[in-house]
């Protein structure tokens, strides 16, 4: 209420709490807490040289200081808690998202345009009759299968130790060399043996380390070379020309790549701003636009229906349950809703498995043998069956608790005569019920649209038409952005982005005209 | 109403109460059967038990890292149930209780921010991590503490909404009187609404438990490490690859993962029942 700022100010409140003596020393403690922490993370921030997070974060340890000290504004005491959370690991990731929508960012689009030239004239290093040799020791800091690779070189003739890895090749002392010129033992290195090198052969052939004439690159396991870039970047004509076949590679710098006369691009590119490029694809490109009505469709269709069946099971069989006279009712409900106990991606799992055509139990039981996930619709059928088991048990506690909390008054005025039993449940207990849930409908409308777990973990979006390994027939948007999103070797993070803000549009578009409505309903009520 | 039979009374309630109960148990059942199936294979499988035997419970103690996974389940469900409980209690006092400029946007912001499919921001989130895991390791990736944190991201959302709808139940002449005998804001939440919202904190923290136990997608990207995983991310490993092998042993991890959320369900019983009923008599 308004008065109750100016009530405690009247009364010379500190803040969070009261006047006396507790209050304040509890007050004290909090924020030496609040200090305590703010220092521990200011540390490595220093340390690390990292700036503008640092002041970011002085800024906000003085905002908490000052809103538990200030006696006007006692809401905000009790939302800054939750609020920093909120921002820190919800809006401050969906805002970067948003700000990918409008790049290119995804796989061969990830750095500047330096670091794309970089590394196309660095995988283009070719040996050159005078290029200098080395001895090579395979060696990691970490652990030997996995660990970041290091070279360790020697130079054969003078017998001087460098170690080198993808930022440089420095000086190193304290190795012991042998006369062949291996290194033996490295301090703070792990030195990998023939196998452990061999079985990394993939990461070794990766591994080039820049050098002002080159770059060196491992040739076999114990020899290294230090070679010439093939590829130059020339920035008369912003184009990279290959030396030895004279081809070339243009620069676009509106899709952030290199590309040839035919239009083929290099795969190393650039991130770059495409400005509404991803949500005109959506929307134009017939490989996505073409199952995305689709999808969309479908998507609606699943999320009502899911909420709709769930809602209406669950309502019958609080109504049956809620009765005086029935001395079971805890017993049922229990049982009821066990299988919201359940873990439900486990039960998920258990579910696929019991769709499964030669030996689930669906088949087993029944006596059929259907291919459900084979067809369009038996998996749809199967999903949404899916769906109503694990939603049903919460809506049923739901629905009760709703029904329960009606005044027994207006419920047994309803019941006095069969006739005009479902008259009265129509005109009076069902809106009451539909003001307490409707939000939860909406709740749960919101969170089917999105349910990446129903599918994921049952169909994986199948069963998929022959000409399309990516949109199948029970493909929700969120499962088909995924795939697009996370393609082994093509992820495409900005478009993924993009079709994220349209999915985001819809729900919330939905969702808020299910609110307005509420809030009709509730006038209605009042 | 005397004049109605025993089966206009209570019969037919009966009936649709024990064919809600089938439906709801057959599954359960066919897992209970598989976990004491000793072959232990989904395609020897079935939903009356013919075999018992605690083989598969032996197996998944003895070759997996079970025990570790359950334990780290328990302390990240834990600590996030009941810190998120905390903040979005927090908030929903600040709603239900005050007037201040920004209050329906701010609600209504609430709820919306929740619609954005989150798990798409996974690569912001990846990179945020894999920053503070370099500068602050207690906190990075394959710690608890990293999935907490993230977890409260959505403290203040559905669930304050919910609180917050129960606050308004409370009548505000208690808030009032309190305020009269000198109580500060802080002893009036304490001491007094606290007290009469138990039911619903039961309620939003069993819905908060389960919330965390499920969650996958996240947890699979942030805990690789065998010994860090939470149950979520090792039962999927254990079908991921033997799917029809390992059933037997998935189906009992499967069983032993509902047991903390069984035993929370039964803890909080009397106030899920008193505290649906109780909250909205007064609205």
């Amino acid at each position: 209420m308004a008065d109750q700022p100016a009530a405690s100010r009247l009364r010379g409140d500190g803040g969070l709490g009261g006047g006396n003596t507790w209050s304040i020393v509890a007050k004290i403690a909090l924020l030496a807490i609040v200090a305590a922490v703010a220092v521990w993370l200011a540390v490595p921030l220093y340390a690390a040289e990292m700036w503008v997070p640092l002041v970011l974060l002085i800024v906000a340890t003085v905002l908490i200081f000052v809103v538990y000290l200030q006696p006007w504004h006692i809401p905000i005491k009790y939302l800054v808690p939750g609020t920093i959370f909120l921002v820190l690991f919800q809006i401050v990731p969906v805002i970067f998202t948003v700000s990918t929508a409008f790049t290119n960012f995804g796989d061969g689009h990830r750095g500047t345009k330096e670091d794309a030239i970089r590394a196309i004239e660095l995988t283009s290093v070719q040996r050159v009759p005078d290029s200098p040799e080395y001895v090579l020791t395979i060696a990691t800091t970490g652990d030997p299968a996995t660990g970041p690779l290091v070279f360790l070189l020697v130079d054969p003739a003078t017998k001087a130790v460098q170690i080198g890895d993808a930022e440089g090749l420095k000086p190193f002392d304290g190795a012991t060399v042998s006369d062949t010129g291996k290194v033996t033992a490295a301090p703070g290195l792990t030195l990998l043996n023939a196998g452990q090198a061999g079985a990394r052969s993939a990461d070794l052939g990766a591994l080039t380390i820049p050098t002002p004439n080159g770059a060196i690159k491992s040739q076999g396991l114990s020899r290294a070379f230090e070679g010439k870039p093939a590829r130059d970047y020339k920035a008369d004509c912003d184009c990279i020309t290959d030396t030895a076949t004279g081809a070339t590679w243009t620069a676009k710098n509106d899709t952030g790549s290199f590309v040839d006369a035919s239009g083929a691009a290099l795969p190393q590119g650039w991130q770059t701003n495409v400005g509404l490029g991803n949500f005109t694809r959506a929307f134009t490109d017939p490989a996505v636009s073409g199952p995305f009505l689709g999808i969309l469709v479908w998507n609606f269709g699943f999320a009502i229906a899911s909420v709709l069946i769930t809602f209406v099971a669950g309502l019958l069989v609080a109504m049956a349950l809620n009765s005086p006279h029935l001395r079971a009712i805890r017993f049922y409900r229990i049982l009821i809703i066990l299988p919201y106990a359940m873990p439900s991606f486990a039960m998920l799992l258990v579910w696929r498995d019991m769709f499964n055509q030669d030996f689930g139990l669906i088949n087993n039981l029944t006596g059929a043998h259907v291919n459900w996930f084979g067809e369009a619709w038996t998996a749809r059928f199967a999903i949404l069956l899916t769906q109503f088991w694990l939603g049903y048990p919460y809506m049923f506690l739901v629905c009760l608790g709703a029904l329960q909390s009606i005044p027994a008054d207006l419920t047994e005025a309803a019941a006095v005569d069969g006739a005009r039993r479902f008259q009265a449940f129509k005109a009076v207990v069902f809106p009451l019920l539909l003001v307490a849930v409707s939000p939860l409908l909406i709740a749960s409308f919101a969170f089917n649209f999105n349910n990446y777990n129903i599918i994921g973990l049952t169909t994986e979006g199948g069963p998929f038409p022959p000409d399309n390994p990516r949109a199948g027939a029970t493909d929700l948007l969120v499962s088909y952005v995924y795939k697009l999103a996370f393609a082994p070797g093509g992820a495409q993070y900005g478009f993924a982005a993009a079709v994220s803000i349209l999915i985001f549009l819809i729900v919330a578009t939905v969702s808020i005209i299910g609110f307005r409505r509420t809030a009709a309903l509730e006038e209605i009520n009042r | 109403m005397t004049g109605q039979s025993w089966w206009g009374r209570v019969g037919w309630r009966h009936l649709v109460a024990i064919l809600a109960c089938i439906f709801a148990l057959f599954p359960i059942l066919f897992v209970a059967s598989a976990a004491f199936n000793p072959l232990g294979t989904l395609s020897s499988s079935s939903i009356i038990p013919t075999n018992f035997s605690p083989v598969n419970f032996e197996n998944l103690f003895g070759k997996t890292g079970f025990g570790r996974w359950f334990i780290n389940s328990i302390i990240v469900c834990g600590l996030s149930t009941f810190l998120s409980l905390t903040l979005a209690t927090f908030g929903a006092y600040a709603f239900s209780r005050f007037r201040f400029s920004g209050r329906r946007p701010g609600l209504l912001f609430l709820l919306i921010i929740q619609m954005f499919p989150a798990f798409l921001a996974i690569v912001t989130i990846y990179i945020m991590f894999t920053v503070i895991t370099d500068l602050y390791p207690v906190i990075g990736f394959n710690t608890p503490w990293s999935l907490v944190l993230l977890y409260l991201g959505g403290a203040l959302g559905v669930n304050t909404y919910l609180i917050k709808g129960f606050f308004d139940t409370v009548p505000k002449e208690l808030d009032e009187s309190a305020k009269v005998d000198g109580a500060s804001h802080w002893l009036t939440f304490y001491a007094i609404i606290l007290p009469l919202v138990t039911p619903v904190l039961a309620v939003v923290g069993v819905l908060a438990f389960i919330g965390a136990i499920n969650e996958f997608l996240l947890a699979s990207v942030f805990l690789t490490q065998t010994d860090t995983k939470t149950l979520a991310v090792g039962l999927f490993g254990l079908v991921a690859g033997e799917r029809n092998a390992n059933f037997g042993m998935f189906a009992a991890g499967t069983l032993l993962t509902a047991v903390p959320t069984v035993v929370l369900f039964f803890a909080v019983q009397k106030y899920i029942v008193g505290g649906l009923t109780a909250g909205s008599v007064k609205g």
